[in-house]
């Protein structure tokens, strides 16, 4: 469930990055004030073994198909949320840049949906909470099962507040929502079941590492004040961000997003998607691009089309389609010309 | 297992693209990465239903991937792994956007087709542009532009770290599912029942290995602290490279050029 | 002469598990010397190498090196002058390229990059592999990450190197190279090791440690020759000193 570059918008990109930003300063001075060194290979090798151990598949009884683990929550069991997010971070640095998972733009949502809810969340207020009254396999299983589900749950929500925010996708609320969270819920079950196997084990055999990391010996000992005190900085970062919106476009946040229903989009100008894109047109480093032919004619869709394609007649479209041609070919020959000239150059010094 | 191969191989060819010598490479990791970040954000500030415009940026991964030497076929694969969820998501386009948008004689396109291809076309370029970084960077320089760019040192560290035994750890998950499957009678993965002990076993190999690698960081005086070292100067050679692209990205953020070529020729 | 003596009074030490694995463990090393550290598996030599680098400390007893207690304040001082080569070479070479990787110490004492560089360079040329500088470390074979391990360890300038089980997991080319290597250096050289034919080459003096003691401590061919005692403590003589194996004939001595 990475969010892909390609979905989002540069602002719901950069106030994610900047709210993933904020949590991830704020936990590198809680590990750095911890004093506790040991815990930076310890999170550099766990934070690789989580990576090689998403690619452990098992079977999943009687059904035949396969599945892996995600292992955010396991990195809060054993690192505690500071350490865990910072991990977790890691994780999703290289795959977006190794394996253009995700993407550079969308890292900052990925690590926030992947890393936030489940470190921050879920863990302190479900899994600690769970865990109280001290470790019992029942109770690691309920814990964990619990806040894999919730973190996983929150962690999509946010996935499709990103994508309806962003304003690519033509995806109403409510079928998003419908098709996320089902799905979630299931990858939340397994991921619980595999967390808990994989802790419930090494509780039995090494009790110490399970109950030392959550003892808050050096870390993991998160009082509500202090995710309260997190959420607060989070809900600042990105209320400042969007009551920038509401300021310029004060009708525009009031439009609730959990009232549309897709197929009206079309036919209500001030949609979300315009609105939004209308501020990021604005606010956004760029402002629309400057030849637009803005007052074209205007038909049922002028409200989508105006901030849109440049012009609906078939003029424009066929210069567009030809253009855009030319531009695909003149781009294949560049390529084309320097890799010959290179290979012509390097069969010249040989 | 497969796939443990895939990944392997992957990080490890682009970082072999990463030690090459060219033009692109020898560019500070700082303009690099900055310069990427421009890129990015003009790619996907275009509106959704732009997709002409767009067109021109196809020349920045072309451009990088000639100079420096990078094959075309794993980044394409590598592709073809990433889009199906960018696919998933931007098929409803069609599905809900049924005004026509583009009208040629012929034929007439749905608003929602246009926005799909859109997506599609900055997913590629999204992507290409992250795979063009690392492969020209490697993580090692990436991690120096990092640390000019003030992130925290103990988080670069870390990362680093993560990187560096992934290879290792990938490597030792992969023996052990081996000898797991020798003596499974041809199942595919790992039976659930003995997924936790297998995967519980490899964790505390794991933290052990993670004490190893602390006791040998405190013999070379590791303190919690950890010094990047320095990079290169920035040269004028970056500065004009990051200014030659940042112009370009403007002007094509700004004008539809495709259109303007395109209009020329049909004299529309 | 003083200097750079390895003092060990008396150290106990018992894992958190309850498992005792030094129990009165007493030695002096001077200045130069070559010792090796031999013992069956769980005999306790890990233990006491970690010991003289002040990754654990001891229950009981004292360590000091050059008359400096091996304290917690102590450390930065001592960790300069003792290096550590890891037996797991994957461990020791933790970051992304061999550079990096023996940067690491000379960075973390905060010299200049120049003086950083320059000893890089020259460990790397010590053990012959200058040209790996830019390599990542799973690119190494077994003797080159071996190699590049004690680079890192040598660009700290230490006056005494101790190896855990130096030669273990290399082709015998490798290790043949890497004996070669060692037989140069200079340094005070602690050697814990199964390989009792590098140690017979390499050390003039053996302890045998067996259940966290020392059995014996004295001239390595006296002991590592004394059939009787090697095999109470689950050890076997060298094969350099045993009979030939075609025609069984006494090797001379």
């Amino acid at each position: 469930m990475h969010m892909a570059d390609a979905l989002i918008s540069p602002v719901v990109g950069g106030a994610m990055w900047a709210a993933t930003a904020g949590v991830a300063a704020y936990s590198v001075k809680k590990v750095q004030n911890d004093l506790d060194e040991q815990k930076i290979p310890l999170m550099g090798v766990m934070g690789a073994f989580v990576f090689a151990a998403q690619m452990i598949n098992f079977t999943i009884p009687g059904t035949g198909s396969s599945g892996h683990l995600g292992g955010g929550m396991l990195l809060a069991i054993l690192l505690g949320p500071y350490a865990g997010f910072l991990a977790m971070a890691s994780i999703l640095v290289i795959q977006a840049l190794f394996f253009a998972d995700g993407g550079l733009l969308a890292l900052g949502c990925n690590v926030f949906n992947l890393g936030f809810y489940t470190c921050f969340i879920a863990y302190p207020l479900i899994y600690k909470w769970i865990m109280r009254k001290g470790y019992s396999t029942g109770r690691i299983f309920t814990g964990t099962m619990l806040s894999a589900i919730v973190g996983l749950q929150l962690g999509a929500f946010s996935v499709v507040l990103e994508t309806l925010l962003s304003g690519k996708s033509e995806l109403p609320f409510g079928t998003f929502v419908m098709l996320m969270q089902p799905i979630h819920l299931a990858i939340g079950v397994v991921e619980g079941l595999v967390t808990a196997a994989v802790v419930g084990f090494v509780w039995k055999a090494r009790p110490e590492i399970i109950e030392k990391a959550a003892s808050g010996e050096a870390l993991g000992r998160v009082s509500i004040k202090k995710v309260l005190a997190g959420l607060a900085i989070v809900a600042v970062i990105t209320g400042g961000v969007f009551s920038w919106f509401a300021s310029a476009y004060p009708d525009g946040l009031e439009w609730s997003m959990f009232n549309t229903s897709g197929k009206e989009e079309l036919e209500a100008p001030g949609g979300i998607h315009q609105t939004l894109a209308a501020v990021q047109e604005k606010i956004a480093f760029l402002p629309d691009y400057g030849f637009k032919v803005q007052e074209q004619e205007t038909n049922a869709n002028a409200a989508e089309t105006e901030e849109a394609w440049p012009a609906v007649d078939a003029g424009t479209s066929v210069s567009g389609l030809v253009g855009g041609v030319m531009t695909l070919l003149l781009a294949g020959m560049t390529g084309y010309c320097i890799y010959m000239i290179k290979k012509r150059n390097k069969a010249g010094a040989v | 297992m497969s796939n443990m191969i895939a990944s392997l191989y992957n990080i490890r060819l682009l970082d072999e693209l990463a030690e090459k010598r060219t033009i692109i490479h020898n560019i500070h990791p700082l303009i690099k990465v900055l310069t990427t970040c421009v890129y990015l954000i003009v790619v996907v500030s275009f509106n959704k239903y732009e997709l002409s415009g767009l067109l021109p940026l196809v020349f920045y991964p072309v451009i990088i991937i000639a100079l420096a030497d990078i094959p075309i076929v794993p980044l394409l694969k590598r592709m073809l792994v990433v889009a199906p969820f960018i696919i998933g998501i931007g098929l409803f386009n069609p599905l809900f956007d049924h005004s026509p948008m583009v009208v040629l004689p012929w034929i007439q396109i749905s608003g929602g087709w246009i926005s799909f291809f859109s997506i599609l076309l900055k997913g590629v370029l999204t992507i290409l542009a992250a795979l063009v970084l690392i492969a020209t960077t490697g993580m090692t320089r990436i991690a120096a532009a990092l640390g000019m760019m003030r992130v925290p040192r103990v988080f670069i560290l870390q990362l680093l770290l993560t990187y560096r035994y992934i290879s290792v750890l990938i490597e030792e998950v992969g023996r052990t599912v081996r000898a797991y499957s020798l003596r499974s009678r041809g199942e595919k993965g790992i039976r659930f029942s003995d997924w936790g002990s297998l995967t519980g076993q490899l964790l505390i190999r794991t933290l052990e290995r993670a004490q190893r690698v602390y006791h040998s960081m405190c013999c070379r005086g590791f303190a919690g602290d950890y010094n990047v070292g320095s990079e290169k100067r920035i040269q004028i050679g970056d500065i004009l490279y990051f200014t030659g692209w940042g112009l370009y990205f403007v002007v094509i953020r700004y004008f539809n050029i495709p259109a303007a070529i395109g209009s020329l020729i049909t004299g529309v | 002469m003083s200097h750079h003596i390895i003092q060990a009074n008396n150290l106990k030490y018992t894992y958190p598990d309850g498992r005792q694995a030094l129990n009165g463990v007493t030695f002096q090393i001077q200045h130069g010397e070559s010792v090796g550290i031999v013992g069956a598996n769980g005999a306790g030599k890990s233990t006491l190498l970690m010991h003289l680098v002040g990754i654990l400390f001891p229950d009981e007893g004292e360590i000091s090196v050059g008359e400096v207690p091996v304290i917690k304040k102590t450390l930065p001082v001592i960790r300069q002058s003792v290096g550590m080569v890891f037996q797991d070479p994957d461990d020791q070479l933790f970051m992304t390229t061999v550079y990096d990787d023996v940067a690491f110490g000379p960075r973390n004492y905060k010299l200049p990059e120049g003086e950083v560089e320059k000893r890089v360079k020259s460990s790397l040329e010590t053990v012959g592999i200058l040209h790996l500088m830019d390599r990542p470390p799973y690119k190494l074979s077994g003797g080159e990450k071996r190699a590049a391990a004690i680079a890192t360890v040598l660009a700290m300038k230490p006056d005494i190197l101790v190896m855990d089980e130096p030669s273990s997991a290399l082709d015998p080319k490798s290790r043949r190279r890497l004996i070669t290597l060692l037989k140069r250096f200079t340094h005070t050289k602690i050697i814990a090791s199964h390989d009792l034919d590098m140690v017979l080459e390499l050390c003039e003096r053996t302890i045998i440690l067996n259940n966290g003691q020392i059995i014996t401590d004295g001239t390595t061919l006296d002991i590592l020759a004394n059939e009787e005692l090697m095999e109470k403590c689950g050890l076997e003589m060298p094969l350099g000193l045993q009979g030939c194996p075609v025609c069984g004939a006494k090797k001379a001595t």
